[in-house]
C-alpha cells in the first residue's frame, strides 16, 4: 500500500490490518504521554482545498502523535487563490520534501491525480474528494462498529457497558446490518463505507428519499430502501448511520431534493419515536457536522447510544494506523502481494542487520 | 522433547541445489529451557531480595510467552506473590530505528499490570539478545509509560554481535554464532515446541527475512 485513495483499493486483510494498527494507537492515547517517535523526521502536508475542521485536525493531531512535522495548507490565503494550479502546487510541495501529502479537493477525482501523475513522490492520502470517496471516514467508521458491535452484544442505551479495550481484535464485520441513512447523492462517506463495509462483510442498507440516491446504485454491493421506519422495523440494523444533508451542495432550502426540512425530518430524521424502536445493542453514528433538528434529533444525538463523539477520538487513531502504515516501513522492495503476516517472520531476531 | 534436526517452520526451505547448506541445529531443547527459565526465577529472587516491586515485561513476540513462564516460576518459589498481577507486555515496535528499512511491522499490544510501572522494578523479558537495539527500544519505550524504580533484563538466548552498550542481567544460555547463522526460539504457546534452532543462511541470504 503507497497511497490510500480509495475503500475500493483495499482488500479484506488490508482494513483488517489497518483496524488492527489503529487498536495498538488508540491503546497508546490513553497514556499520560501520547507522542510516539515513530515518524520523526517525516513531513506530512495537509493540502485543503475545501473547508474541513476535524478531519484536518484530526490529520494534524494524528501526524504529530507520531512526532511527524506537518505543514497545513489551505487553498484560502495561498497561490491557489491567485490561480495557481494543482500541478504547480503538488511540484512545490515535491520540491519541499514532503512524505505524506494528504488532501481534500472539491473535484472528485484530485488524489487520484496526485498520486498517479508523478508530480510528487510521497505517499497521498485521500481526506475527501468531491462526491467521490473518504476513506479514513470509513475506516474510522468500521473501527466504531466492530469495537462496539463484535463479540456479545451490550445494551447501548446503557452508559456502563463501554466495550473492552482491544474489542473485536483481528475480527471483520460479517453479519452485521449497517443502515446508512440520509443525503447519498452527494455523500462520499456513504461511498466509501458501502464498499468497506460490504469488503468487512457488514450488510449495508442505503436509505433516502429517491431524489437523494444516486443513479447507478443498482451496481453497488448494498440494499436500497425509499422508508426508515420499514428499515428499522424489517432490518433491525446494528448500527445506524445518519448522514449529514449537505445543504452547500443544494441550491436553496431542499433544493428541489425534498419539498421542506420539516419534511425530511418527518420521514428521514432519527428522533425520539424512531430511536425508541432500535434493538437494545444498536449504536447511533454521525460523521457530522450534524445538524440537529434536521436529519438527527439533539435527543438522539445526545443519547448514550450516539458514538458520535467517539468517532472523533477513533478518527485520530485511524489516521496515525493510515500514516504509520503508509509512511514508517520502507516500500521501495516489497513485493506487492506481500501482506502483513507474511512480515511477522521478520520479527525474528535473525541476522537481518 | 523434539530430538535431532529441526526444520524451522518459517524458515527457508531446502532444495537439492544448495544441499551444502547444513541442517539447522537444536542447541536447546524443551528441558533445558525449562530449567534455564527456573534457573533465571531464581536469580531475578536473589538480586532483588524476594519478589515485591517485580514487574515482567515481555517483548512481543516471543518475550510474552517467556514472560508468562517466569511469572510462574517466581509464583511457585514466593508463594506471595501473585503470577498474572506480575506481567505485562511491552511492545516496541513504534520505537525502533529500524523502521524505514524494512516493510511497516504489525504493531504488538501494551499490556502493564494493575499498579503500573512507576516505582518498581521492570525486568525486561526476551527470547534473543543480539544487536541490542529492540532494547534500546525497549527502554524508550518504558520511560514513555511511566518511571521504574530499576529497568533488568533477561533473555534466553544472549547471541553476541551487540551494536549498543546493553548488556543482560539474566541469561539462558550464551550462544556464540556468527552474523550469517539464525538464531531462532521456538515455544509451545506459538510454534507447538520448545526448542533453540540455529540454520545457516540460504545462499541467497534469506536470513535478511
Amino acid at each position: 500500500m503507497k497511497h490510500l485513495l480509495t475503500t475500493a483499493d483495499l482488500t479484506r486483510a488490508d482494513a483488517i490490518s489497518i483496524l488492527d494498527t489503529a487498536a495498538q494507537m488508540a491503546a497508546t492515547q490513553s497514556r499520560e504521554i501520547k507522542k510516539l517517535p515513530t515518524l520523526r523526521g517525516r513531513t506530512v502536508v495537509n493540502l485543503f482545498f475545501e473547508d474541513s475542521t476535524r478531519t484536518r485536525i484530526s490529520f494534524e493531531t494524528a501526524a504529530k502523535r507520531l512526532s511527524a512535522d506537518v505543514i497545513n495548507f489551505s487553498a484560502k490565503g495561498s497561490s491557489v487563490s491567485k490561480g495557481e494550479s494543482l500541478k504547480d502546487t503538488a511540484l512545490t510541495l515535491q520540491a519541499m520534501g514532503a512524505d505524506a501529502v494528504v488532501i481534500r479537493h472539491q473535484s472528485s477525482g484530485a488524489p487520484h491525480t496526485l498520486a498517479t501523475s508523478g508530480w510528487v513522490d510521497s505517499a497521498v492520502i485521500n481526506a475527501g474528494d468531491g462526491m467521490h470517496q473518504h476513506p479514513t471516514q470509513a475506516l474510522l467508521d468500521a473501527y466504531t462498529i466492530r469495537r462496539h458491535l463484535s463479540g456479545e452484544r451490550r445494551d447501548a442505551r446503557d452508559p456502563a457497558a463501554a466495550p473492552l479495550a482491544g474489542a473485536g481484535l483481528g475480527g471483520d464485520l460479517t453479519g452485521l446490518k449497517v443502515a446508512i441513512v440520509g443525503d447519498v447523492l452527494h455523500s462520499r462517506v456513504a461511498r466509501s463505507n458501502v464498499q468497506l463495509l460490504h469488503t468487512l462483510g457488514a450488510d449495508v442498507t442505503l436509505v433516502a428519499p429517491p431524489t437523494l440516491v444516486p443513479v447507478g446504485v443498482e451496481a453497488w454491493p448494498c440494499a436500497v430502501s425509499y422508508h426508515l421506519d420499514e428499515v428499522l422495523t424489517d432490518v433491525q440494523p446494528d448500527a445506524v448511520m445518519m448522514l449529514r444533508v449537505q445543504r452547500e451542495r443544494m441550491s436553496s432550502a431542499g433544493g428541489g431534493f425534498f419539498p421542506s426540512p420539516l419534511e425530511y425530518t418527518r420521514n428521514y430524521g432519527l428522533d425520539r419515536r424512531r430511536l425508541a424502536h432500535l434493538p437494545d445493542h444498536t449504536i447511533v453514528m454521525h460523521p457530522g457536522p450534524m445538524n440537529r433538528g434536521l436529519e438527527i434529533s439533539a435527543e438522539a444525538a445526545d443519547s448514550p447510544r450516539a458514538v458520535i463523539v467517539e468517532q472523533v477520538a477513533n478518527g485520530v487513531a485511524v489516521r496515525m494506523a493510515v500514516l504509520y502504515l503508509l509512511l514508517a516501513g520502507d516500500m521501495s522492495n516489497q513485493v506487492p502481494a506481500q501482506n502483513v503476516s507474511s512480515q511477522k517472520v521478520s520479527s525474528q531476531k535473525a541476522g537481518h542487520q | 522433547m523434539t530430538s535431532g534436526p529441526v526444520t524451522p517452520s518459517s524458515g527457508p526451505t531446502f532444495s537439492d541445489a544448495n544441499a551444502s547448506v547444513p541442517d539447522p541445529v537444536e542447541v536447546l531443547g524443551a528441558t533445558e529451557i525449562s530449567r534455564a527459565l527456573t534457573r533465571i526465577a531464581h536469580e531475578i529472587l536473589e538480586r532483588n531480595k524476594g519478589g515485591a516491586d517485580l514487574v515482567l515485561l515481555g517483548i512481543p513476540t516471543r518475550g510474552v510467552p517467556l514472560a508468562r513462564r517466569l511469572a510462574e516460576r517466581l509464583a511457585e518459589v514466593e508463594p506471595g506473590l501473585d503470577a498474572a498481577a506480575l506481567v505485562g507486555t511491552l511492545d516496541v515496535t513504534m520505537h525502533r530505528d529500524d523502521l524505514h528499512r524494512q516493510p511497516p511491522r504489525v504493531i504488538g499490544s501494551t499490556n502493564l499490570p494493575d499498579g503500573g510501572i512507576d516505582g518498581r522494578v521492570v525486568v525486561l523479558v526476551d527470547d534473543v539478545l543480539f544487536s541490542g537495539r529492540t532494547i534500546r527500544a525497549a527502554l524508550d519505550a518504558i520511560s514513555d509509560i511511566g518511571r521504574p524504580r530499576a529497568v533488568q533484563l533477561a533473555a534466553l538466548v544472549d547471541r553476541g554481535h551487540r551494536e549498543l552498550p546493553i548488556r543482560p542481567d539474566y541469561v539462558g544460555k550464551n550462544l556464540p554464532t556468527s552474523l550469517s547463522e539464525r538464531v531462532q526460539v521456538r515455544l509451545a504457546e506459538i510454534d507447538g515446541d520448545d526448542a533453540v534452532v540455529i540454520s545457516q543462511p540460504g545462499p541467497t541470504g534469506e536470513a535478511r527475512a
